[in-house]
């Protein structure tokens, strides 16, 4: 259905405005973890399908490392490229919020994705996925598959207000339940650190029903050391984002790995998608799309399963 | 040269650098102690093997940053080199696979690549510093970037996993040992020996030295300083391949975080262990205690609440920092 729309979208845009051409610039975070560069594998993707369609409209696609850095290719999309419309994930909300702010002034269109800016009101549209959803549907889980007095370990990510707004709806989640959370640190979304950090609770607790690694990355390390340990079958873990492996193993229904929970990088096309019909269609786009965090779980483990995605 | 000086020093001055001999052996002692204090299974089999075991990848490179700072040289792209090499390895691991089957040959091909890949990043960064002169900090700091964009683009983003069946077979390299001693551990102590005894008894070791404590004057010594330079560099490529080669085995993956920050840990062991950071000094089994205390700084934080972990780096920081206090002794009396 979306390849339809974009098709007569880009019809659309040929016979009304011939000559008139377009730019979009997006700017995104590297590829540095996994869910980033699965958010570049969709940015990448879309932008090619959307170049094709719309022959008259250009893009450009940044990706950078840190804020400062990202401020300054901001100001090279407006300065040289001159562009009519952005697609920006911003690296981190404070320091990014005055630059996109002057150029929303400027009267570019402005699509804000995932991280939200540190004011309200100078994006367009925002699309986001729900953080405080995703840690909140992880712990219901918790709450409901587990024993009043089960011992949990919580492995963070990076210290950021994404983390902490997932982990304020895990602990929302738990509340009442009984279930306890034995001891809660960063593995910074990184294989390395989550594997020693899980290795280190190991040792230190003899009882553990189950670990939420609040991604991925961090589960594939748990589960590492978990099974060096020779604890496989004590206890389950939950990460979350939808790794292609985790959801490969949910569908083949494995204990350790029950469940997972979505934060999909392909909002990113979302984005790009809506911010070029909003431009080509005439269609009102503005206002705020929010995706929801789903449960995965080994009934609809399929429609989550991505081949030919990174990650 | 260091062994001259050691053999003529009074008295007075020798109690003086045993206190920088032993400060580092005394701090490992005080975090064992501790250790032991906060956590009845701190000194268990698992937690002891886990500690080790994870120590090798950052202290088999550091053995070889001994060598390199000892010089009077600095190399930033280890951690970088490793994250590409580690992504090289399981590139042509999976290819390998694909047309061979999987099998203890793909394994032993995946090892040769890893340890060629490194031999030649290093023998890249030594000729460009020796012969090109271009400053080592400024030449490491270009192929850490080089390197880290790499393996990104090999990675495509992404993550490079060994397909399941290598995995599986290739597995036992961090996983297994021998009499219970996992083998990265057993590779760590063989070649932190090796290391101490080169650095110690051969004449390599005391070339290192000379040059990195006057270039001119041990170029008037006939030493040959670029060559000498250069194998520093080398050797430490070598090592960061076997590191690599051990790392791979135990996540089956690589991506963009790996080997994070692992240059600058390294650099930190080195100097914690009481190499000079000017140069002109090193001890390989000084460095062997600078990894082991980092890694127990971690482990001893993350078996306790006692401490918030956003301060493990402060607390890391603080040793580092007291660790160059000591050692601004021995270079005064140098």
């Amino acid at each position: 259905m979306k390849a339809t729309l974009v098709a007569t979208t880009a019809l659309l845009g040929l016979t009304a405005v011939p000559a008139l051409s377009q730019t979009v610039g997006i700017s995104i975070p590297a590829a540095t973890h996994g869910w980033a560069g699965a958010l570049n594998f969709h940015a990448e993707r879309t932008v090619a399908r959307l170049a094709e369609a719309n022959p008259d409209m250009e893009f450009v696609l940044t990706t950078t490392s840190d804020p400062g850095q990202q401020v300054s290719d901001l100001e090279d999309m407006v300065a040289t490229r001159g562009i009519d419309a952005l697609v920006v994930l911003p690296f981190e909300s404070e320091p990014l919020t005055g630059p996109i702010a002057r150029i929303a002034d400027s009267g570019v269109w402005v699509t804000v994705v995932d991280r939200g800016l540190a004011q309200e009101g100078i994006e367009d549209l925002y699309v986001a996925g729900d953080n405080d959803s995703f840690g909140r549907t992880a712990g219901q889980y918790f709450a409901q598959t587990l024993d009043e007095g089960a011992q949990v370990v919580v492995m963070r990510g990076i210290a950021s207000t994404v983390d902490n707004e997932r982990v304020a709806g895990f602990e929302a989640a738990l509340e009442g339940s009984g279930v306890e959370v034995a001891a809660m640190d960063h593995g910074n979304w990184n294989r390395d650190t989550a594997f020693n950090l899980m290795q280190d609770w190991l040792s230190r607790f003899p009882e553990i029903d189950a670990v939420w690694a609040a991604d991925d990355d961090m589960a594939v390390g748990a589960l590492a050391a978990i099974d060096q340990a020779g604890r496989t079958g004590e206890m389950f873990v939950v990460g979350g984002a939808g790794m292609k492996e985790m959801v490969d193993r949910i569908r083949n229904s494995d204990p350790t790995v029950p469940v997972n929970v979505t934060y999909p990088p392909s909002m990113i096309s979302t984005a790009i998608e809506m911010t070029v019909l909003g431009l080509t269609a005439g269609a009102p786009m503005s206002g705020d799309f929010i995706i929801a965090s789903e449960l995965i779980t080994p009934d609809n483990a399929e429609n989550f399963y991505f081949e030919d995605s990174p990650y | 040269m260091s062994t001259a000086t050691h053999a003529q020093t009074s008295a007075p001055r020798r109690r003086r650098v045993n206190l920088t001999v032993i400060a580092p052996l005394v701090a490992l002692l005080v975090l064992i102690g501790i250790g032991m204090a906060l956590n009845p299974n701190f000194l268990s089999y698992a937690n002891i093997t886990n500690v080790l075991a994870r120590s090798a990848f950052i202290g088999i490179i550091a053995i070889g940053m001994t060598f390199v700072i000892t010089a009077g040289g600095l190399d930033l792209s280890v951690g970088s080199m490793a994250a590409f090499v580690a992504g090289l390895m399981i590139l042509v691991m999976n290819l390998l696979t694909d047309s061979m089957g999987p099998g203890l040959p793909v394994i032993a091909l995946g090892i040769a690549v890893a340890l060629l890949a490194g031999l030649a990043a290093g023998f890249i960064n030594g000729i460009l510093i020796t012969r090109a002169g271009i400053e080592a900090f400024i030449l490491t700091l270009g192929t850490m970037g080089i390197y880290r964009s790499l393996v990104t683009w090999l990675a495509d983003g992404g993550t490079l996993s060994l397909g399941y069946e290598m995995r599986e077979m290739y597995r036992p390299v961090y996983y297994g040992g021998i009499l219970g001693i996992a083998w990265p551990i057993i590779v760590f102590a063989l070649l932190a020996i090796l290391g101490e005894i080169a650095m110690r008894h051969t004449a390599f070791g005391r070339h290192c030295a000379a040059i990195g404590s006057n270039e001119k004057v041990a170029r008037y010594s006939s030493v040959a300083v670029l060559r000498v330079r250069l194998a520093t560099y080398v050797l430490l490529g070598v090592l960061v391949g076997i590191a690599v080669v051990m790392y791979v085995p135990r996540l089956g993956s690589a991506s963009a975080t790996t080997g994070l920050l692992w240059e600058l840990e390294a650099i930190a062991a080195v100097i914690i262990g009481g190499t000079l950071l000017k140069g002109g000094f090193g001890r390989v089994w000084g460095t062997v205690v600078g990894v082991l205390i980092l890694s127990l700084i971690g482990n001893l934080l993350n078996l306790t609440d006692f401490v918030s972990p956003y301060l493990n780096g402060a607390i890391q920081g603080v040793v580092i920092i007291l660790a160059v206090v000591l050692q601004r002794n021995t270079g005064a009396a140098r």
